[in-house]
């Protein structure tokens, strides 16, 4: 591995990370469609398609659901390049964790055969093709619910239906902190590459990336340690109350009678 | 915890102070401080200065020695029952020298409701005093803004705002002018000014000497043995070169006049006109 490549994809990586946290802080601010709405009630209806993705047995209500999530994205202001760059990431790990496999091992009519052998069926094309489109359409929900809530409201929304306190003050630590460390494993590479001249081999690469994730994550505890008294100065006692902010209004009842009837639908269509 | 009798706020008994391993951060500390006071605690990098303020604000706890706030010996027992622990949070207010680690909420809003709603004030006073925290440092706009993604002038003013939210008492500061520029600076320095009163105290830990002469009624400096090497009037001591040299508080160095190089104890003597 060249030292300028080592260096200068892992800096790229982290510029990356960093644009995308900046990014989806931006979109859940938008003045779009969901943004304007409650957060209680995305975290309540856009589970609620993901349930009857999981229904789905066939194509047309899954291409639904995914229209239906572009709209969505589109009304909502988030650009459809970045939408659907985001799901792109994501879908490749689980097609070859789940589709691949389902597509050789589904028994049924051949589709693709290989010196006489049937290779791939028509139903195991199916399977996987559902697969791949249940994961599509479930994540492009859960994309919608990240990019048009501000963190705060999600975290908030999730304290409101009563998820454990202690798993909500450690998310939002979590991506509070994610950010400044991010920052600073970035300026390590930074200055790192500032004095490098020529080139390391790859043991060498591997040794430095070691004692950088150490010396990363010894700053991480070192900071724990320090948030900690710095809450216990606020009056911290083992339990964080917020000022929720969460308001329902007209629009807000108009998207849950919206959902639903959606949903009451494609729940018909799926078992007429 | 009493309302002091007297009008001490801190007393601080032959304290000492060891890390893990023995390693010495404070040796017999001895200091009253009363209502009204503005002290500055200045000392050469790593005497003990952010030690000692975390120390009176209950956050360590003497390895030997006494400490006294508001009259009371301040222990792990006392702060761990609500009440009391509650009582001395709402009176004594420390801003961390690191902004990012005292922002942990996901909004400035959060972080400025965080004390108060601790301390189960009512609601509509806790609104009232975030806002009136945040046009206190003139900083309203950063309301839904997340702390990662403000200036390093920026975390300093909501740091501050967050701890003035809670209507501390006693205001403890970490190097409170680090990082700011000179605009910022001076803007702050005139805050703790207005802040000031007489019911009130102001601890602060600086290396700028022109903050200490600027604000301060009282300095505490600490040697490089961890212990403190003087204490008293600012104007007593800023004008001894000779001391200030001796504990590190200036040093000697070449600087540039105009075209003219030289070295001498650096010294910044101001002359203002009234």
């Amino acid at each position: 591995m060249r030292e300028g490549d080592f260096l200068t994809r892992n800096i790229a990586g982290f510029t990356l990370a960093l644009e995308h946290i900046v990014l989806t802080e931006d979109l859940s601010h938008a003045a779009g469609l969901l943004q304007g709405l409650d957060a209680r009630v995305k975290v309540l209806t856009l589970p609620l398609f993901i349930v009857i993705v999981g229904l789905a047995r066939d194509f047309p209500v899954l291409i639904a659901v995914f229209i239906m999530a572009l709209a969505l994205a589109l009304l909502s202001k988030v650009p459809a390049a970045v939408f659907l760059k985001r799901l792109l990431i994501f879908i490749p790990i689980f097609t070859a964790v789940i589709a691949i496999p389902a597509l050789f091992i589904t028994p049924g009519d051949p589709l693709v055969t290989a010196s006489g052998r049937t290779v791939i069926t028509v139903q195991g094309a199916r399977s996987a093709g559902l697969l791949v489109m249940r994961v599509v359409d479930s994540l492009s929900l859960g994309l919608l619910l990240i990019f048009t809530t501000p963190w705060n409201k999600l975290l908030a929304a999730l304290r409101w239906f009563h998820l454990p306190s202690i798993v909500i003050d450690i998310l939002g630590m979590t991506y509070r902190y994610i950010f400044l460390l991010l920052h600073t494993a970035n300026s390590m590479f930074l200055s790192r590459q500032s004095r490098t001249v020529g080139r390391f081999t790859g043991a060498e690469n591997r040794r430095w990336l070691g004692r950088a994730v150490a010396t990363v994550m010894v700053k991480s505890q070192y900071l724990s340690e320090e948030v900690y008294l710095a809450m216990l100065s606020r009056g911290y006692q083992g339990e964080i109350y917020t000022l929720s902010s969460l308001a329902l209004r007209r629009r807000d009842f108009i998207w849950i009678a919206f959902a639903l009837a959606a949903a009451a639908f494609m729940i018909w269509s799926i078992y007429q | 915890m009493n309302s002091a009798n007297n009008s001490f706020i801190y007393e601080a008994r032959d304290l000492d102070y060891h890390y893990p391993g023995g390693i010495v951060a404070l040796k017999q500390i001895c200091f009253n401080i009363k209502e009204g006071e503005l002290v500055a605690l200045v000392g050469a990098n790593g005497c003990g200065k952010s030690t000692l303020l975390k120390l009176l604000d209950g956050l360590l706890f003497p390895s030997s020695g006494e400490l006294l706030a508001f009259g009371a010996k301040l222990s792990e027992k006392v702060l761990e029952t609500g009440n009391l622990a509650a009582e001395f949070r709402r009176r004594v207010g420390l801003v961390f020298q690191d902004p990012d680690v005292q922002l942990f909420s996901p909004t400035v809003w959060d972080e400025v409701t965080f004390g108060p709603l601790q301390l189960g004030i009512s609601r509509d006073e806790i609104v009232s005093r975030a806002n009136e925290s945040l046009e206190l440092l003139n900083i309203t706009e950063l309301k839904e803004r997340p702390p990662y993604l403000l200036s390093g002038g920026e975390k300093k003013k909501v740091s501050l705002a967050c701890v003035l939210s809670m209507r501390p008492q006693v205001l403890l500061l970490d190097e409170p002018t680090t990082g700011l520029d000179p605009w910022s600076q001076g803007n702050l320095i005139d805050f703790l000014l207005q802040w000031a009163g007489k019911d009130k105290a102001l601890v602060f830990s600086t290396q700028d000497l022109d903050v200490v002469e600027e604000v301060a009624t009282r300095i505490i400096v600490m040697g490089a043995g961890h212990d403190i090497v003087a204490d008293g009037r600012p104007d007593h001591f800023l004008s001894d070169s000779d001391f200030l040299l001796r504990h590190n508080l200036v040093h000697e160095h070449s600087h540039r006049h105009k075209e003219l190089v030289h070295r001498h104890p650096h010294l910044h003597e101001h002359r203002h006109e009234h």
